[in-house]
């Protein structure tokens, strides 16, 4: 169970009460719903489009209690090179992508590959909102709730073999829709698709997730759609987006960012105040939606505030030099 | 009727000095309707930077449209311009120390220190404080004409330095500081061309 400290919390941070009102009338408003489809015997279809409200969530423990970032800001400004580079890009350019339907492949060093189709997970996995903090590598911050599972639940589906050392995401490859993927002026750009990788046991971590929908709704393609990582322990590149393709291997992934930029991105990523991008400071952050413009960055934690949960995990390692 | 040169003092130059406040204004009526967005320190200061680099190419573009439009009132109008430069440059910065870094003096000293695009970007702003200041006509004299012409080639420095600044500051695509880039070496190009070109004309007339 995962339980906030209260001292870092400021009363500003509680979550305002339009927003609790809100979400307490939601999950009420789930609950009859998800209730009325076990009672009828089949689970509604599950919806797809952005916006549309998602049925069954369950409120789970893990939350901050941070006040959460406007959907707003949480849907216009994105680092999603697929649709550009331009923080306002993904939200312009994702407008007609489309999310379904939707196959992820699970394979590699498994028992059980599996091509699954995006209904076939949300109706195996329960779904539960939980409010993480996100923490990009740009010093900037904010604060969502998510809707998803445990990406653990889904390792475990799928029987990694002894061989399994880690597990690498593929995000979709498709230039005809993601317009960032095309090759751009003199070859710049990153190296499509796009690669992501955690170790095992940080896959199996309860705290990463695989998102499908954000304030109780589906993803917004610009975030993601229709399913994505969530490793609020690291720096946002690190959460694969419209991933395609979960791979189990035994050799530990080269991701997208580090083949860019080894120097400045390396595999771990986790979010760390004493070690600096080499081009900026990681030490301080800005809040999204809620600092005023006179008001000085707040405090990045270790491992974004998460550390009581995931610094076991590294135990041992000079987190220095595996950044 | 008035005199080009009248007309250019009362007519172009304020016309200008209103213009080249354009972009502050809407700068200030974004912030007032809250449409800076997400983040809005970084669109402050991403959007002074900007400016301060189009002023610098817009300075550096007035003696080649001179030479080719022959049109010599323009030269005129190039203190202006470069002070208009140095005008953005200060707000650029003032975004850094104020909003950004909140006068956190001690980060600041470490982010010049170790990280190489504010360490140029700093250094070009240091840089054009000496011709900001050399910029009035008693400066000119009191430096002399070709001291004074001399300090002021350190804009071509300046002008390389804030595109580089520029293009070490984004993480993957650099089609933006290349479309300084490629403009800020046409307008360089310009004038190598240029003094290659007199040279040669000057020659068969030493002899």
């Amino acid at each position: 169970m995962f339980i906030q400290k209260p001292a870092d919390i400021r009363p500003s941070e509680i979550t305002d009460k339009k927003i609790y009102l809100e979400r307490r009338r939601f999950l009420r408003a789930a609950g009859i719903v998800a209730a009325s489809g076990v009672a009828s015997g089949l689970l509604l279809p599950p919806v797809s489009e952005a916006g549309q409200k998602l049925a069954g969530v369950r409120k789970s423990a893990f939350r901050v209690d941070d006040k959460l970032t406007d959907y707003k800001y949480i849907t216009s400004y994105n680092n999603f090179y697929e649709f550009g580079t331009d923080k306002s890009d993904p939200a312009k350019n994702s407008k007609n992508f489309r999310s379904a339907p939707w196959t992820v492949t699970v394979d590699g060093e498994v028992k059980r590959p599996a091509r699954y189709q995006i209904e076939d997970l949300l109706k195996h996995h329960p779904l539960e909102e939980r409010v993480y903090r996100l923490r990009c590598v740009e010093a900037w911050s904010m604060v969502i709730p998510w809707v998803g599972f445990p990406l653990a639940d889904l390792v475990k589906r799928v029987e990694p073999t002894s061989r399994a050392k880690y597990v690498e995401f593929t995000t979709l490859h498709d230039p005809a829709q993601m317009p960032g993927q095309r090759p751009g002026l003199l070859g710049a750009g990153l190296g499509w698709p796009y690669v992501e990788g955690l170790r095992l046991d940080e896959a199996m971590h309860p705290l990463a997730l695989l998102a499908v929908g954000l304030y109780g709704e589906v993803l917004p393609n610009q975030n993601g759609a229709p399913i994505r990582l969530v490793v609020p322990w690291k720096y946002g590149f690190k959460s694969a987006k419209s991933i395609v393709r979960i791979r189990f291997v035994e050799q530990q992934p080269v991701s997208t960012w580090m083949k860019s930029g080894p120097r400045e991105y390396g595999f771990y990523s986790n979010v760390n105040p004493a070690v600096d991008h080499p081009r900026w400071s990681q030490a301080a952050e800005r809040r999204i939606g809620e600092d005023s413009l006179f008001s000085p960055k707040r405090k990045t934690l270790p491992f974004n505030g998460y550390a009581e949960q995931v610094a076991s995990l590294y135990t041992g390692m000079d987190l220095k030099k595996f950044f | 009727m008035l005199q080009p040169v009248e007309w250019i003092r009362w007519v172009v130059k304020p016309l200008l000095f209103v213009a080249a406040l354009i972009p502050l204004a809407l700068l200030l009526h974004t912030a007032v309707n809250d449409q800076l967005g997400a983040n809005p320190i970084e669109t402050i200061n991403r959007y002074t930077g900007d400016w301060t680099l189009r002023f610098l190419l817009i300075t550096l573009a007035v003696t080649p449209l001179r030479k080719i439009t022959g049109w010599q009132m323009l030269i005129r109008l190039r203190r202006m311009l470069g002070l208009f430069a140095f005008f953005y440059v200060c707000l650029h910065f003032l975004s850094w120390i104020w909003l950004d870094q909140y006068f956190d003096l001690d980060a600041m000293f470490k982010d010049v220190v170790k990280r190489p695009f504010i360490t140029l970007g700093f250094t070009c702003f240091l840089l054009l404080i000496p011709l900001a200041v050399t910029s009035t006509n008693a400066m000119v004299r009191r430096l002399g004409g070709r001291n004074w012409q001399r300090l002021h080639r350190l804009v071509y420095f300046i002008g390389v330095g804030g595109v580089v600044h520029f293009l070490w500051l984004v993480k993957s695509d650099i089609t933006q500081p290349l479309i300084y880039g490629v403009i800020l070496a046409a307008l360089l190009g310009f004038r190598l061309w240029d003094r290659r070109r007199q040279q040669t004309a000057a020659a068969p007339a030493m002899r």
